[in-house]
């Protein structure tokens, strides 16, 4: 709206609203393109006929841009109440490779995820809200047991970070030290007190920004706080990624049992990390390599090198 | 009609206040103050800041107090630890991305992020992470920007905007990378900026801050072959006493004089003598275009601010403007010319220090055209404001409380009741009319005192009857105020003869270079109009109230230049103007 005036894009503060006073003063519709699109349909064919679709609270349908690890991708549109099963089982063909299902998330990056416990929930705008989520702009991306949630909250929560007008405090530099405590959990840096003033951060956001994207901005991490705290413990306490994506906490080692010693990893390496030790396992002709952990950039090219399998990440 | 009013509960007291009222407004009535940074009367009320956040029973989330306007039965708990909390997190925000460097900042001890930061107990180090790292905008001869210390409350952006209608600086990028720059990065200097220090004063940190000539100053003072003379603007008497506890336009005239003089200058004298000067060039300028016909309306040309703002934004209208220079470069250029002489001096030995409530006139002596007495020989060597008076003061350990009242030097101390109101806007009109009257008529005035142009509104205007000549006149203060009355001229609409312009709203006892109040003060006070009481009652107290009565003014023209507007006189005291356009 503060566009289209010819300024730069900040929301306005509310009360007056939109509807009273919006566009260059005068009342203003604001609404997204999927409402005004059910408008029409239900001015053509009446609000029963809208009405006949979906659960009492939530009536009509919804469009879900299905994505992430799930075997088909794209648009659909369900009626307001299918489960979440339906739609990832029977309209997504599951998970692909036969990975288990973790988690679904929802509204974008202000919604949350919702966990493999709640995935007989049917959706509608209550039943996510009760469970941290939201509809939103209707995003559905898989997660399966690959994923790591901390990272997933911090994927959103750069979207928003970056997607911030810049006006407010809270949402402003609140939301970019969100994402340092998450930087901070991933690189194994962080401590517990941190885990908590960052839980407090969260809530301080949601309850001070002025507009809704810094309103809804700590959901993704409270959601995931909420379901898989595990994950960020062991982040934490344990400085491991369980699902082994924060590069930070994996450490590339050679089993030098399994190492024959061929030096194809020693060659691929871009930080020169590997070398030859004294030691020769039993049944192998050649010394062994290793890695030195404080050279390593941990790129990979070495473990999908290896014939042997004898470079694991942990 | 009679206004509606609204009844509430603020911590459990029942408030009625009338419809409209933001929650800010009626806690305030209540007796309760909620802390604000971003919020400024009239100009800026964007929620943008948070630190007036406060629980509404019923809300989801905090409001903003600045712009939540109450409603009947609203429940308000303005210090709840939930409110508390969220403030005090806000302002640790604030300070992990900020240049703490509060010992040896200009603000400190007068900055509002640092007085609420004690007041809710901050731990300024509680967030760590990535901060901000700006260049300096030193490009002006009048300000600095710094923005590491700027908290983006916007509060300038407001002021250069709704104040002056100048709107050089906005927010440029966003979220985190957010800053408060001219379009383009372009560096203040090469924009229209008028150099009015208005954003400076509305500034709550340190981020503005005037170019400070202190240095320069000392320096000159410590340097044997240096005549050091210093002038004081009429605005400084009732701003100065503010930087030393006394209340809210308290007049220090006596003790500002005494402390000069410690201080070491050579000659203590007032740039009233300026004005004075002022009111006999500018005065028989006005009579002349009157009587042979010349461009009319004609526009005062004291405040350099101003005189930049037309030159950038009404440059086909630069011949309304009176060919005067202000009383600031009159007073430097007759030292340097007529007081240089009479006590025999070079005059490039003679180094004129003028004390302001202005940030322009910091650029008005760099500007080509002011320098009487030969090129590479300024009117004026160094401006210092009433703040970075009140620093030296302090730095060269002047206890200014306990100073006895003393007198300004003669010749060039003696001034007039007329020169003294140039520091409020309509001042300058009261006095060239007290002239300009009395030289038309012959005749004394029954009474000195033109009230009609008086008081703070933006647009004023008046018609006077001087012996069958009708003379219409308007004053404005607020270069947006200005912009209405030149729109007029640009149209041809113009009813006036004479116009009065001051940048600042107000005029000078509000410019860009006075002590700088809260948002609170400035919210909650009429610092203009009580700054401007002082001035007149120094006015009233004087014993000579007319410019043309002032006897070293008197004696200047008679040992020197002769009559107002002589060849002399035009070579010394006037200048001329630059078509810059946007
Ligand atoms: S919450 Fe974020 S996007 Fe909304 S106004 Fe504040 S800074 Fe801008
Ligand atoms: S992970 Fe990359 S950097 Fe590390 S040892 Fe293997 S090849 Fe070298
Ligand atoms: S702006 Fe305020 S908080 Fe910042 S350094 Fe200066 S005095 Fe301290
Ligand atoms: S000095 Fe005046 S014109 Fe320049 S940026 Fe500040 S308020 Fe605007
Ligand atoms: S420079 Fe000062 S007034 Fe302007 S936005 Fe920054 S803190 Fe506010
Ligand atoms: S009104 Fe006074 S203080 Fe303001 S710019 Fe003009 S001369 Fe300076
Ligand atoms: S949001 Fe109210 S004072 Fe800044």
């Amino acid at each position: 709206m503060t566009s289209i005036e010819g300024n730069r894009g900040e929301p306005r503060v509310r009360p007056p609203f939109p509807a009273n006073k919006g566009l260059f003063g005068k009342p203003t519709v604001l609404n997204n393109v999927e409402t005004y699109a059910n408008i029409a349909q239900i001015i053509l064919k009446g609000a029963d006929w809208f009405k006949s679709m979906g659960t009492e609270k939530s009536s009509g349908t919804k469009v879900f841009a299905l994505g992430g690890k799930i075997v088909n991708t794209g648009l659909v549109e369900i009626p307001m109440g299918t489960t979440l099963r339906e739609v990832i089982e029977d309209i997504g063909g599951g998970v692909p490779n036969g990975k288990k299902f973790k988690a679904a998330q929802t509204g974008g990056p202000s919604g949350g995820c919702i966990p493999a416990e709640h995935f007989d929930i049917p959706i509608d705008y209550d039943n996510l809200i009760s469970i941290g989520s939201m509809m939103g702009s209707g995003g559905m991306i898989v997660m399966d047991e690959d994923n790591c949630m901390v990272d997933i909250a911090k994927f959103f929560l750069t979207f928003t970070v970056d997607e911030s007008c810049g006006k407010c405090t809270p949402c402003r530099i609140g939301n970019k030290r969100l994402l340092e405590y998450l930087d901070k959990i991933t690189s194994g840096k962080a401590t517990l007190q941190d885990l908590d003033d960052m839980e407090k951060l969260c809530y301080y956001i949601k309850d001070n920004s002025l507009c809704g994207l810094g309103q809804t901005a700590p959901n993704p991490v409270l959601s995931t706080l909420r379901y898989f705290r595990d994950e960020y413990i062991a982040h934490i306490v344990d400085k491991k990624c369980p699902a082994g994506v924060c590069k930070s906490l994996l450490q590339y080692k050679i089993v030098k049992d399994s190492c024959i010693g061929c030096g194809m990893c020693q060659r691929q390496c871009p930080a020169n990390a590997i070398s030859r030790t004294d030691y020769i396992a039993p049944g192998k002709k050649l010394a062994a390599m290793e890695i030195d952990p404080a050279k390593c950039v941990k790129c990979g090219a070495c473990m999908s090198t290896c014939k042997f399998k004898a470079i694991i990440k942990e | 009609m009679e206004t509606k009013m609204i009844n509430l509960k603020i911590n459990g007291m029942n408030v009625t206040v009338p419809e409209g009222y933001t929650i800010l407004q009626a806690a305030r009535q209540a007796g309760i103050k909620i802390p604000t940074l971003c919020y400024l009367k009239d100009i800026n009320a964007i929620g943008a800041c948070r630190v007036c956040v406060v629980e509404v029973k019923g809300a989801r989330s905090l409001v903003a107090a600045c712009v939540f306007p109450v409603s009947e039965g609203m429940e308000v708990i303005t210090n709840s630890p939930r409110v508390m909390n969220s403030r005090k997190t806000t302002l640790e925000l604030l300070l992990s991305d900020h240049k703490k460097e509060c010992l040896s900042c200009v603000r400190n001890r007068s900055c509002e992020l640092q007085s609420l930061a004690l007041e809710y107990g901050c731990d300024e180090n509680k967030y760590k992470g990535a901060t901000s790292n700006y260049p300096l905008d030193e490009t002006t001869p009048y300000l600095v920007r710094d923005n590491n210390k700027c908290i983006l409350c916007r509060r300038c952006v407001a002021a250069c905007k709704e104040y002056q209608s100048v709107a050089v600086i906005g927010a440029n990028a966003r979220g985190f990378d957010t800053h408060i720059a001219c379009a383009f990065e372009n560096p203040l200097s090469s924009v229209a900026c008028v150099g009015c220090g208005q954003c400076i004063t509305v500034c709550p940190t340190g981020a503005l801050t005037e170019k400070s000539e202190i240095d320069n100053v000392l320096a000159a003072l410590a340097d044997p072959n240096k005549y050091v003379i210093v002038g004081t603007a009429p605005s400084v008497r009732v701003g100065l006493g503010e930087e030393f506890n006394s209340p809210i336009g308290t007049e220090v005239e006596g003790k500002m004089a005494a402390a000069l003089r410690r201080m070491g200058f050579d000659n203590v004298f007032d740039v009233d003598f300026g004005a004075d000067l002022t009111i006999m060039e500018e005065g028989a300028e006005f009579i002349s275009r009157v009587q042979n016909g010349g461009v009319l309306p004609m526009i005062t040309s004291c405040s350099p601010a101003w005189i930049k703002f037309i030159e950038h934004n009404f440059p086909d209208q630069l011949p309304h403007l009176s060919t005067c220079k202000s009383p600031q470069q009159m007073f430097g250029a007759i030292i340097k010319t007529y007081y240089a002489e009479k006590i025999g001096k070079d005059p490039k030995d003679i180094y004129v220090v003028s004390v302001m409530p202005c940030t322009a006139k910091k650029f008005e002596k760099t500007r080509p055209d002011q320098n009487a007495a030969g090129e590479g020989i300024p009117d004026i060597d160094a401006v210092l404001t009433t703040r970075e008076l009140a620093k030296m003061i302090k730095r060269m350990g002047i206890m200014f409380n306990d100073l006895p009242s003393e007198k300004f030097d003669d010749p060039l101390g003696i001034s007039t009741g007329a020169a003294v109101i140039f520091g409020v806007t309509g001042g300058v009109m009261e006095a060239a009319l007290r002239t300009v009257a009395e030289k038309l008529t012959g005749e004394e005035l029954p009474s000195v005192d033109f009230t009609e142009v008086r008081g703070t509104k933006g647009i004023k205007e008046a018609e006077y009857d001087i012996k069958g000549l009708k003379v219409k006149v308007a004053v404005a203060s607020g270069l947006a105020n200005a912009r209405v009355l030149l729109d007029q001229i640009k149209e041809g609409k113009s009813p006036y003869h004479f116009i009065e312009i001051m940048s600042c709203p107000g005029g000078c006892v509000n410019g860009g270079g006075q002590p700088i109040r809260t948002a609170d003060e400035r919210n909650n006070v009429d610092i203009k109009s009580t700054r401007a009481a002082s001035i007149y009652a120094l006015d009233k107290s004087m014993p000579l109230r007319k410019s043309h009565e002032n006897p070293a003014i008197i004696e200047v023209y008679k040992e020197y230049l002769g009559e107002p507007n002589s060849h002399k006189a035009h070579h010394i005291l006037h200048t001329s103007y630059i078509k810059r356009g946007l």
